[in-house]
């Protein structure tokens, strides 16, 4: 049975994985060889199968090879970046993944030493009647098997500190590579440490007695959030401010779900949501920007404002939803976030989470002023772009990804509601969600 | 028409206008045409609400249900909020007659935009006048805040970049570090967002908690511009002055007062406050900053920064009514919502004109300016004493009101008031002196007469009626007519204030009496 929260992520995937090959079809010609391109497409359709699989499959075996099917596909497909940076960003992040891929797959394998199941409701089941039996003394098999997994997932989602390799894996990849990475990997990962957390080891056990939230993820949250975002204002580019936003974003991603209650599980859902569209909607805009004036260095945006007008409105309207304006889909997720740390007494957190809100607010204003503020250089080329009917796609694809932010900004009831009803089942008691089928491998034990 | 309708075309017509402005931006006299159309239609409309809420009854314009879970985006309009939006809309027209003037006047570039984000800013300010939760309200703070930016930095040079950053890095950082924890954290205590009469605070925070939330909530609103958060204020002055007068003196400085005021009736309610004296420190800060505004006013030599601390100060005495908790206070607070409202863009209307006319900005400059501009020099000193509180002038009924409100328990603080108006002549009244009293001084004096012929006649057919033009004689040394109308129009307002207050306060009385 498919649960609902893996409904909704793969809902957000696979919509923003199709806008964002809206900007395949231009950007490929300018960034991958004419020899490269069929392999471009097979990449990114097997990248998204495993992005897909991991949300949607039910078997703890499954995750590590859907995991590995859209890691391999998207080292390639950053590697498929223009300039020869591409490479050592690619490889940066094949070294730093396979790490990761291999420690959740040593997790995923004590676990099944211990549990004698690969079946995800059938773990959170057994794990849940050996933490019983084991009551004081913690199933040291089990604890590693969590250390493993946690890091291993924790490297993949790029999590304060393993976060080394995201900027420049963002920065250096094809346009539209950037918006579907930014908008579904890390996504899809945090799903899985949603699951792993909450369902496979259970939520008891893991915020309760390991303490792991409060004593681990909270404070690598907190950090993450304000180096991200304080490395952001520094990048000198557009893509690499982007994706050092994204590292700060992943720590509200996780701060949500270190509170262990079901009201930061559905903030983190929520989280995942608007800031999937979000920022890949801003990564369509940088596509066009690039195509627009050739560069994405702050610098070149000078007079942006006059010269492309519409696209720096877009931009400005991506910003502030990545700020959390009210109005963005960014805002509802940073209430539920709020409420989420008001309801655990994580009074100061709250506080936090505000005041790395408004370092965003310099990373983006920082851009709106050299967008707005500086004059245009006077022997720029004229710009051509919008003419093509690529062109129009790009258009299309940045105007349906933050129109949908604004939507959802403005009516996020249904949303909300699902996020919820997500999260409330991803907490339900194993035994309400497991099917009475007989346990394979239950011989063993 | 039901309420509903009529609320939301209240707030839709300034939309509606800004679309219009932005599609006609092509032909100047279509354009200024539709604003004038919108703000005078947005007036009327709202002009309507009055009778009902005047007479007990809150419409009501539910629009989606859940703006956030439990948090709908919803529209009441109830005595406090139909002030503020009256003050806004009823200035509205006369600030578009006046913007319309300065901008030609003046020369000023990208005048499309300018009116665009006017008409936003209004919408905004509408939108903060009738929200009935604090959810709605902090949406359209935000509107406000991003809707008047491209306002301040209007000039985009690095002046006003600078500026805008003060702006912006003020007006945000307090709303979205303060204010939103300040909601964030009422709604995880007392499960709603609502304005409710007697507050909704009252056993769901302890009382111990309360004064800091007030502190949240005081200077999470940024925009009452209490100190030490003040200082975006003076540096929005880098706005043409059509925007220092709407906006920097009545609608987004108002509009962080009237949500303190708002917060204090409604959220925490007045009793609570009284019992527990929460809001006692608030007095204080308010106290301080009244008079150091005014302090600092005095040794401003350019005349928009003069009036920028002197609303600083005024401001002060609206939190200062609110913090004092007393019905009178509360309703002296509204009360110099509008009454301080009308004076200060006066005196702003007045500050702009002699920037067109005669190409001054500083107070030392303005020796024998009552010559060449009477009717602009009589209509600063009669705002003048309405900003001091003489009487036959609005402003005295806001003072004594909130005179009153200090008097029973806390005499201290009227004293204070005294001496702020004793500072207020001192930094208002030397400035009608001078030009009137002396002599002009030598220097620079051609000029503005045929700098004014020239644009005198470049509008006369702005679609604003007859009447006006023509007068070049009796106005030879004044601003054109489209910016020394509607300066006499609202310096007349200051007195008509003073004879129509009772029906202010009869408006807002209820407020108070509901609450306790």
């Amino acid at each position: 049975m498919v649960s609902q929260a893996s409904a909704f992520v793969v809902g957000v995937v696979s919509t923003v994985a199709f806008f964002a090959l809206f900007l395949g079809s231009r950007e490929t010609r300018h960034e991958v060889t004419d020899d490269q391109e069929h392999l471009f497409y097979a990449a990114y359709l097997l990248c998204l199968a495993g992005l897909l699989g991991m949300a949607i499959t039910g078997d703890a075996f499954n995750v590590f090879v859907f995991l590995e099917i859209s890691s391999l596909s998207s080292y390639a497909l950053v590697a498929m970046g223009n300039r020869r940076r591409a490479f050592s960003a690619a490889f940066n992040y094949l070294i730093l993944g396979t790490i990761g891929g291999t420690f959740v797959l040593i997790g995923i394998g004590l676990l099944y030493q211990v549990t004698g199941t690969l079946n995800a409701q059938d773990i959170a089941q057994r794990v849940q009647t050996l933490e019983n039996v084991a009551h004081d003394t913690h199933n040291r098999t089990l604890l590693v098997a969590f250390a493993f997994m946690v890091v291993g997932l924790g490297l993949k989602l790029a999590v304060f500190p393993l976060h080394q390799w995201l900027p420049g894996a963002y920065a250096e990849a094809p346009a539209a590579v950037s918006a579907f990475l930014a908008g579904t990997a890390t996504k899809v990962i945090y799903f899985q440490l949603l699951r792993t957390t909450v369902v496979f080891f259970g939520a008891a056990h893991v915020f309760g007695a390991l303490r792991f939230g409060s004593h681990v993820l909270m404070p690598l949250s907190v950090v993450g959030m304000f180096v991200g975002s304080l490395a952001a204002v520094y990048q000198p580019t557009l893509k690499r401010m982007l994706a050092y936003s994204s590292v700060g974003q992943v720590g509200y991603l996780t701060l949500a779900l270190s509170f262990g209650t079901e009201e930061g599980v559905t903030a983190g859902l929520l989280h995942l949501g608007a800031h999937a569209l979000t920022k890949a909607g801003l990564f369509v805009v940088v596509a066009v920007i690039v195509a627009g004036i050739g560069s994405n260095r702050i610098g070149a945006l000078a007079g942006l404002g006059k010269r492309m007008p519409l696209t720096a409105f877009a931009f400005v309207l991506g910003g502030v939803g990545l700020i959390g304006v009210p109005g963005t889909a960014g805002f509802i997720s940073k209430w539920a976030l709020l409420q989420a740390a008001f309801d655990s007494e994580h009074y100061v957190v709250a506080g936090l989470v505000l005041l790395s809100s408004l370092v965003a607010v310099v990373y983006v204003w920082r851009i709106v002023e050299v967008m707005y503020f500086r004059a245009p250089d006077p022997d720029a080329a004229p710009i051509t772009f919008g003419r093509t009917v690529e062109d129009k796609l790009a258009i299309t694809a940045a105007v349906v990804l933050l129109g949908a932010t604004l939507v959802f900004g403005l009516f996020p009831a249904q949303v909300h509601e699902l996020a919820a009803d997500a999260a409330h089942q991803l907490f339900l008691e194993p035994e309400a969600v497991v099917s009475p089928l007989p346990v394979h491998g239950g011989a063993h034990r | 028409m039901s309420p509903a309708w009529t609320i939301g075309l209240c707030l839709a017509m300034p939309v509606v206008g800004a679309l219009l402005v932005a599609l006609t931006g092509r032909w100047p006299n279509v354009r200024e045409g539709m604003t004038a159309l919108a703000s005078l239609a947005t007036l009327a409309l709202v002009t309507t609400l009055v009778g009902p809420v005047l007479g007990g009854e809150q419409p009501e314009w539910l629009v989606v249900a859940d703006l956030l879970p439990g948090v709908p985006l919803a529209f009441r309009v109830e005595p406090l909020g139909m002030l503020y939006a009256l003050v806004a809309a009823g200035l509205w027209p006369v600030t578009s007659l006046y913007a319309v003037g300065y901008m030609r006047g003046h020369h000023e570039t990208n005048q499309t935009r300018f009116f665009v984000c006017f008409a936003l800013a209004i919408f905004a300010a509408l939108g903060i006048a009738f929200a009935a939760n604090l959810g709605t309200l902090f949406f359209f703070y935000e509107v406000l805040t991003l809707s008047t930016y491209p306002l301040v930095t209007h000039h985009q040079n690095p002046e006003a970049r600078r500026s805008g950053r003060i702006y912006l890095g003020i007006l945000i950082g307090t709303s979205v570090g303060l204010l939103l924890l300040a909601i964030a954290w009422t709604y995880a205590k007392a499960g709603t967002l609502d304005f409710r009469a007697g507050g909704i605070l009252a056993g769901n925070v302890a009382p111990a908690a309360l004064p800091l939330l007030l502190g949240l909530y005081a200077y999470g609103c940024g925009k009452a511009a209490l100190m030490p958060l003040h200082r975006w204020l003076p540096n929005a002055m880098v706005a043409p002055t059509p925007v220092s007068a709407l906006l920097h003196a009545v609608a987004v400085v108002k509009a962080g007062v009237f949500s303190i005021l708002k917060i204090v009736v409604y959220v925490f309610g007045i009793d609570l406050l009284a019992e527990t004296g929460a809001s006692e420190w608030l007095m204080w800060v308010a106290t301080f900053t009244l008079l150091m505004g005014s302090l600092i006013a005095f040794r401003q030599d350019n005349l928009k920064a003069r009036l920028a601390y002197s609303t600083i100060a005024q401001l002060a005495y609206i939190v200062l009514g609110a913090a004092l908790v007393t019905p009178e206070g509360i309703i002296g607070g509204g009360l110099h919502i509008a009454t301080h409202a009308v004076g200060k863009i006066t005196l702003f209307f007045c500050a702009g004109a002699i920037m067109v006319a005669a190409h001054k900005k500083n107070v030392s400059e303005l020796d024998g300016l009552g010559r060449t501009m009477p009717l602009t020099m009589g209509a600063f000193f009669v705002a003048s004493l309405s900003i001091i509180g003489v009487p036959p002038l609005g402003g005295s009924w806001s003072k004594w009101f909130l005179a009153l409100g200090a008097a029973d328990e806390h005499a201290v603080f009227v004293a204070a008031l005294m001496i702020s108006s004793l500072l207020n002549i001192g930094y208002l009244i030397p400035i009608p002196i001078r030009a009137f009293f002396f002599p002009p001084k030598p220097d620079d004096h051609g000029g503005h007469g045929e700098d004014h012929g020239d644009h005198g006649h470049g509008h006369a057919h702005t679609h604003e009626g007859p009447g006006g033009h023509g007068r070049t004689g009796l106005l030879a040394g004044e601003a054109p007519w489209a910016c020394v109308v509607p300066l006499c129009l609202t310096a007349a307002g200051c007195v008509a204030l003073f004879f129509l207050a009772h029906l202010v306060v009869r408006l807002i009385a209820p407020i108070t009496g509901g609450a306790g």
